[in-house]
């Protein structure tokens, strides 16, 4: 029997609308119980003064680059970086080499997971076979594999005719599908938000239109056809409209927000760092806004890193031929807590758009720290003053704005199934 | 423009020879120190009527001079001493204006790089006799720049130098043929042409002292 | 006064900007002596590191440099030999080990020179990177237009075509507003980059004949048929029934106004052949100034001391 005592900390559980100092105690695996000095034999005490108790973060999005793309990231660093971040479980993308569009892959990732990582992996399995956006994949057999979503994320699926029986054939399976919406036509190439960025650097342009008119097209197929339409990476004013309006109109359709999306602009880009190029691009003030008082307002389900490893040597070539994508698992927490000290969020309202939410969208466990629930928690310094240095991080790859920066707050325990895989002064614990 | 110092011709032994803010081809005096004047307007025209008496007495085939005035000193000079070979000796002697900025020996080892100046050269060099025109002549070096640029413009039949003062520092085996006044100076002094505020055109020789160290000894350095 | 590197106008101030024109002034008379040749930087050497291909420019900058008695080499990757894993700041990097005194950069995307600049000790020149910038071509128009009218000041300057993928608009509309003129462009619809007037300061025409009235300076930029795949204008047939200019168009604007193209033309498409090749056209004299005030910008930035160098900073 292992019984972990978390002494003191402000519990934050969205599951009841807790937010009061407490302790917590752990055992095999569960939640057993909440109480104030609470004295509990044979307990490993973790003393989490000061600190938040959370319910384990969930990240909807990531690129663990395994299998085919190794020398980006593998699950096991992509998992020890998460639990770094103080994620006790992430979904993974199938834009991998080879696409998981097949049960042996998501196995395949399961099983290395399994062996490799300290967090929860929770494979997205593709929605049309090599993300080729024209067949659709063995749904039935993917998620009875342990696929708990299907994306064709990395790219669109243009063909509304597509999009729409992929829609339908999901109702099946009963799993969301989560659309990265960019209708590639109006991207045409652009690479930056289409602006006054654009027009000053003279690179091609990427329109915030490209993402409305793509949210606009799925929300009405997700209403014909009654299936969960998850929107990844909303990015624009429009977008969050468009989701708002559909939600109004019983649209079953969740959404996330990146911490990049909620925090930068693309004046990033002003200086050609490549490492501020992303997809869906960074865009203008007011669209950064309009994503933070989506997230608050619940529009915006979720917050998810779209944590996206790239090797220096890519981050390198030149502002049309660098991949798009940033790491985040690391970031995340110190970077949204800038929300939580703005006033646009209280904390549990915070946790909730990383915990509980993300657990409902998936239809996974967690997000809640009732008792008998499984004991995935993330404790959290949201004072902690540190300097991102991608060095020191988990990950194998560095490309983030935020390298060299000052950030306030941070995870400093994550305990996945009643089990402590990290801690801020040990690492990740084998 | 009063009392500004015409920019000295000579390369200096520092790096920028004009104050920062100083209009390209025209200098500031430096820092305001205290300026003594070692010739006036009186002295450089006795000076250059002398010079032009020689220069006709030497010459076998005055008819092939050709004045090239260095600037930014060596222009008025140029001009008023073409205006004494025409009073002396009737002769229409053409003056062109050749900036030796870019035949410097010093300018990848300075900092900034110095503006440019004019460049004029009425008629070609061939055959003529060039008589080179400047105010101040040290170490030499600026004498050579503007040798190996008339030799870029084509083959004189010979050249000669008119060096207003002489300061002695030579650096290079450049003589002047045609002195105006000898000056024994400090090496850190600097000395300019310039025109005389409010003097209607009049011009005078000044030095002053390099930033930082002591005002120029009073008392007259004396005539060669 | 100036920094390290010349990566775009928009680094430039007035003061910087009318100091590499009046030394390009001066450079022009070397172009008028038998022995064009002075030997400013001779033992220098210039490095024409252009992965996108362009004879003029390269040869303009080569002229330049050789007038100036540098050693001139060329070097350009060819797209091929570019594959996506082989990184530009590689090839930067093995250049500087060679010890250049000037590196001067193209490429067909923006913010290169950029990053060469950060690597490197020698100081960039940019020789047009993307739709970004290409500063030297813009100080040559208006050295040119500063030749003609004696002033920038109060005058307004047209620029048509397509200014969405245009370098040399970018550069000339950060040129000209920083000296006092006024800027109009004119273009279709389509060609006209988003938030283009408060980004820029300037008044956007879709209506050529608009943006010619009371004009000092008609700047013809060069249509590229590759912009007819992006459905950028329906043919180059309309193209030049709508913003090609001629005489009779050119009536709008003013009686003494000037002609300008960066070359090369597509004669009866952006400017009618009369036009082309008689005044008001001034096209011939932006190539010649276009030697000199790249001589100009060489001596301002190449062969720097490096201590010199450092201290000064990137530009």
């Amino acid at each position: 029997m292992t019984r972990i005592l978390l002494r003191g900390g402000r519990l934050l559980d969205p599951g009841d609308d807790t937010d009061a100092v407490c302790d917590l105690l752990i055992e095999d695996g569960r939640i057993v119980g909440r109480g104030n000095d609470l004295r509990v034999e044979g307990a490993t005490v973790l003393d989490v003064a000061g600190r938040w108790v959370a319910p384990g973060f969930i990240d909807l999005h990531s690129h663990l680059r395994e299998p085919g793309q190794e020398y980006k990231e593998d699950i096991a660093t992509g998992g020890r970086s998460a639990a770094a971040g103080g994620f006790t479980a992430v979904a993974c993308m199938a834009n991998t080499h080879p696409v998981n569009d097949d049960p042996a892959t998501t196995d395949f990732i399961l099983d290395r997971a399994e062996h490799d990582s300290p967090a929860r992996v929770y494979p997205v399995a593709a929605a049309t076979k090599g993300l080729e956006g024209k067949v659709m994949t063995e749904m039935a057999a993917l998620v009875a594999a342990g696929a708990r979503a299907f994306s064709d994320d990395g790219k669109t699926i243009m063909d509304s005719g597509v999009m729409r029986r992929v829609f339908e054939y999901s109702r099946l399976v009963d799993a969301p599908v989560i659309t990265h919406a960019e209708d590639r036509t109006l991207v045409a190439g652009g690479v930056v938000n289409e602006g006054p960025v654009s027009t000053r650097l003279g690179l091609p342009g990427n329109p915030g239109l490209a993402e409305v008119v793509h949210i606009s097209r799925d929300l009405m197929l997700a209403r014909a056809t009654g299936a969960h339409l998850h929107v990844a990476h909303v990015s624009t004013r429009g977008g969050v409209e468009q989701i708002r309006m559909a939600r109004d109109l019983g649209v079953h359709v969740t959404a996330e927000v990146t911490p990049h999306h909620l925090t930068l602009t693309d004046e990033e880009a002003l200086e050609f760092d490549t490492n501020a190029k992303v997809a869906p691009p960074l865009r203008s003030a007011d669209d950064r806004d309009a994503c933070r008082a989506g997230l608050a307002d619940g529009t915006l389900d979720a917050i998810a890193t779209d944590h996206a490893p790239h090797a220096l040597h890519e981050k390198e070539l030149d502002f049309r031929e660098a991949p798009p994508g940033m790491i985040g698992f690391e970031t995340a927490v110190g970077v949204t807590l800038e929300l939580v000290r703005s006033g646009e969020l209280a904390p549990l309202e915070w946790v909730r758009r990383l915990s509980t939410h993300p657990a409902r969208i998936l239809r996974v466990a967690g997000g809640t720290l009732a008792r008998d629930s499984i004991a995935d928690v993330t404790i959290v310094d949201p004072e902690r003053a540190w300097i991102f240095d991608p060095a020191k991080g988990f990950s194998k790859s560095g490309n983030s704005p935020w390298a060299g920066r000052a950030l306030v707050g941070r995870a400093t325990h994550t305990i996945v199934g009643g089990r402590l895989v990290y801690d801020l002064e040990r690492g990740i614990l084998t | 423009m009063t009392g500004s110092p015409t920019q000295s011709s000579e390369a200096p032994t520092r790096a920028a020879d004009a104050a920062p803010g100083a209009v390209p081809g025209t200098a500031v005096g430096s820092d305001g120190a205290a300026a003594r004047v070692l010739l006036d307007d009186a002295g450089i025209r006795r000076s250059l009527v002398r010079i032009a008496h020689e220069i006709v007495e030497r010459t076998g085939e005055p008819e092939l001079l050709y004045l090239v005035a260095i600037p930014n000193g060596g222009i008025p000079l140029a001009r008023r001493l073409a205006n004494d070979l025409r009073e002396i000796a009737d002769l229409v002697v053409p003056v062109g204006v050749l900036d030796t900025t870019l035949y410097r020996d010093d300018l990848l080892t300075t900092g900034e790089r110095p503006a440019l100046r004019r460049t004029e050269m009425p008629s070609a060099v061939d055959d003529h006799i060039v008589v080179l025109v400047d105010d101040v002549v040290k170490t030499g070096r600026t004498i050579r720049a503007a040798m190996d640029a008339l030799m870029d413009f084509g083959r004189p039949r010979a050249v000669q130098v008119v060096g207003l003062i002489d300061r002695g520092h030579r650096e290079l085996p450049i003589k002047i043929d045609y002195v105006g006044k000898n000056l024994p100076t400090h090496p850190g002094e600097e000395v300019h042409l310039r025109e005389v505020a409010d003097g209607g055109g009049a011009l005078e020789i000044i030095v002053t002292a390099a930033p930082g160290a002591a005002a120029p000894p009073s008392g007259g350095e004396g005539e060669p | 006064m100036i920094g390290r590197d010349l990566l775009g106008i928009e680094d430039l101030d007035r003061d910087e900007i009318e100091r590499i024109l009046d030394t390009a002034g001066h450079m022009c008379e070397i172009g008028t002596r038998d022995v064009k040749k002075v030997p400013t930087l001779r033992g220098r050497t210039i490095i024409n590191l252009f992965f996108e291909a362009s004879t003029r420019t390269r040869a303009s900058f080569e002229i330049a440099g050789k007038r100036l008695s540098a050693d001139v080499i060329n070097f350009s990757p060819s797209s091929s030999s570019l594959k996506k894993a082989e990184s530009i700041l590689d090839t930067a990097k093995t250049l500087d080990a060679m010890d250049p005194d000037a590196v001067v950069v193209r490429h067909g995307v923006a913010g290169v020179p950029r990053r060469i600049a950060d690597v490197l000790d020698a100081p960039v020149i940019n020789a047009g990177d993307g739709a970004h910038e290409h500063p030297t071509q813009a100080l040559l128009d208006c050295f040119t237009v500063r030749q003609v009218k004696g002033r920038i000041d109060g005058l307004t300057v047209t620029i048509v075509g397509d200014i969405l993928h245009s370098r040399v608009a970018r550069s000339n509309i950060h040129v000209f507003r920083k000296l006092g003129a006024e800027v109009r462009v004119a273009a279709p619809p389509t060609m006209i980059p988003a938030d283009i007037e408060p980004t820029f300061g300037v008044k956007a025409f879709t209506s050529l004949r608009e943006s010619l009235e009371g004009t000092d300076v008609v700047m013809a930029l060069r249509i590229q048929n590759e912009r007819l795949e992006g459905a950028f204008f329906p043919s180059v047939r309309e193209y030049s029934a709508t913003f090609g200019s001629d005489r009779a168009k050119l009536q709008y604007a003013k009686e003494d106004a000037i002609v300008m193209h960066p070359g090369p033309i597509n004669r009866g498409v952006e400017l009618s052949h009369d036009l082309a090749d008689h005044r008001p056209s001034v096209i011939l004299d932006q190539v010649r100034n276009g030697v000199a005030l790249r001589m100009a910008v060489l001596y301002l930035f190449a062969g720097r001391p490096r201590a010199a160098a450092v201290a000064g900073g990137t530009g």
